[in-house]
């Protein structure tokens, strides 16, 4: 069943996980064949920017190896398929220009919301 | 040149839930790097950030094996700030609140870290130019 992701709490542990649990989640059941997209909406519409880098943390003499990547995570889940949209509303009410979105992420303006629930049989929000 | 006072923080969320945790962190070891002792008491959940039975671990969606996936755990990162106070001969006091790990079943910590209570914290507080509560939101 067609199944859609709202992703809406951003920076959730990413940088101890190495990733964001929703979209690692949705990486690893759309590998086990589920059918998914996903739609990022409030201050998850920032994980759309590209070029966004959150290397270099250390702790003493501990130093993180594999910085949560997670503009090639979007990436990789539109390369598998995955429909990706952001709530455009979100991304203009915190000052990101579209120009600096990572490409094949599809706006819809908050007022279209209701039509593209629609869509999808089943909702998970996160 | 005067020794900076001792700073308190209190830690409140569980690992991997927050990235309130990292930020925690970064002040920890900003406190160590100005010169400050540290005391930390671990409250609630946190009192999971020292349990010495975290473990790595692969991970197939980034196609990474356990040693490449090299992933964060909290236990490490506070004996490395453990070590980073002993190079720089400073203190940190890690305190667990007790009863917070016997309901969690955490009570295998790494060595450097110790059982207490909120008298503790109360002790930390009153010897500390200031505290400050990161809390659970």
């Amino acid at each position: 069943m067609l199944t859609l992701q709202i992703i809406e709490t951003a920076y959730r542990a990413t940088l101890e996980e190495q990733d964001d649990p929703v979209m690692w989640i949705t990486h690893a059941m759309r590998g086990a064949g589920a059918e998914l997209a996903v739609l990022l909406r409030g201050n998850a519409v920032s994980y759309a920017v590209a070029g966004q880098d959150c290397s270099g943390l250390q702790f003493g003499a501990w130093k993180q190896a594999q910085p949560p990547r997670l503009v090639a995570d979007l990436s990789s889940l539109l390369a598998k398929g995955v429909e990706v949209l952001a709530v455009e509303d979100d991304l203009v009410e915190r000052g990101i220009a579209t120009a600096s979105l990572t490409e094949g992420i599809q706006l819809v303006a908050r007022a279209k919301l209701a039509e593209v629930l629609e869509r999808f049989p089943r909702i998970w929000h996160w | 040149m005067t020794k900076p006072q001792p700073l308190t923080f209190v830690l409140m969320d569980a690992p991997f839930e927050s990235d309130r945790t990292t930020t925690a962190f970064r002040l920890l070891e900003a406190a160590l790097e100005q010169g400050h002792d540290v005391n930390v008491f671990a409250y609630e959940g946190a009192v999971a950030l020292s349990f010495a039975r975290q473990a790595r671990h692969p991970n197939a969606v980034h196609g990474r094996n356990e040693a490449d996936e090299a992933h964060p755990l909290a236990r490490e990162w506070i004996a490395a700030l453990l070590q980073k106070a002993e190079t720089k001969s400073l203190k940190v006091d890690w305190v667990n609140c007790g009863l917070c790990v016997d309901e969690r079943g955490v009570a295998e910590t790494i060595s450097g870290v110790r059982r207490g209570g909120p008298p503790d914290f109360w002790a930390m507080a009153e010897r500390a130019a200031n505290t400050l509560v990161i809390a659970t939101r």
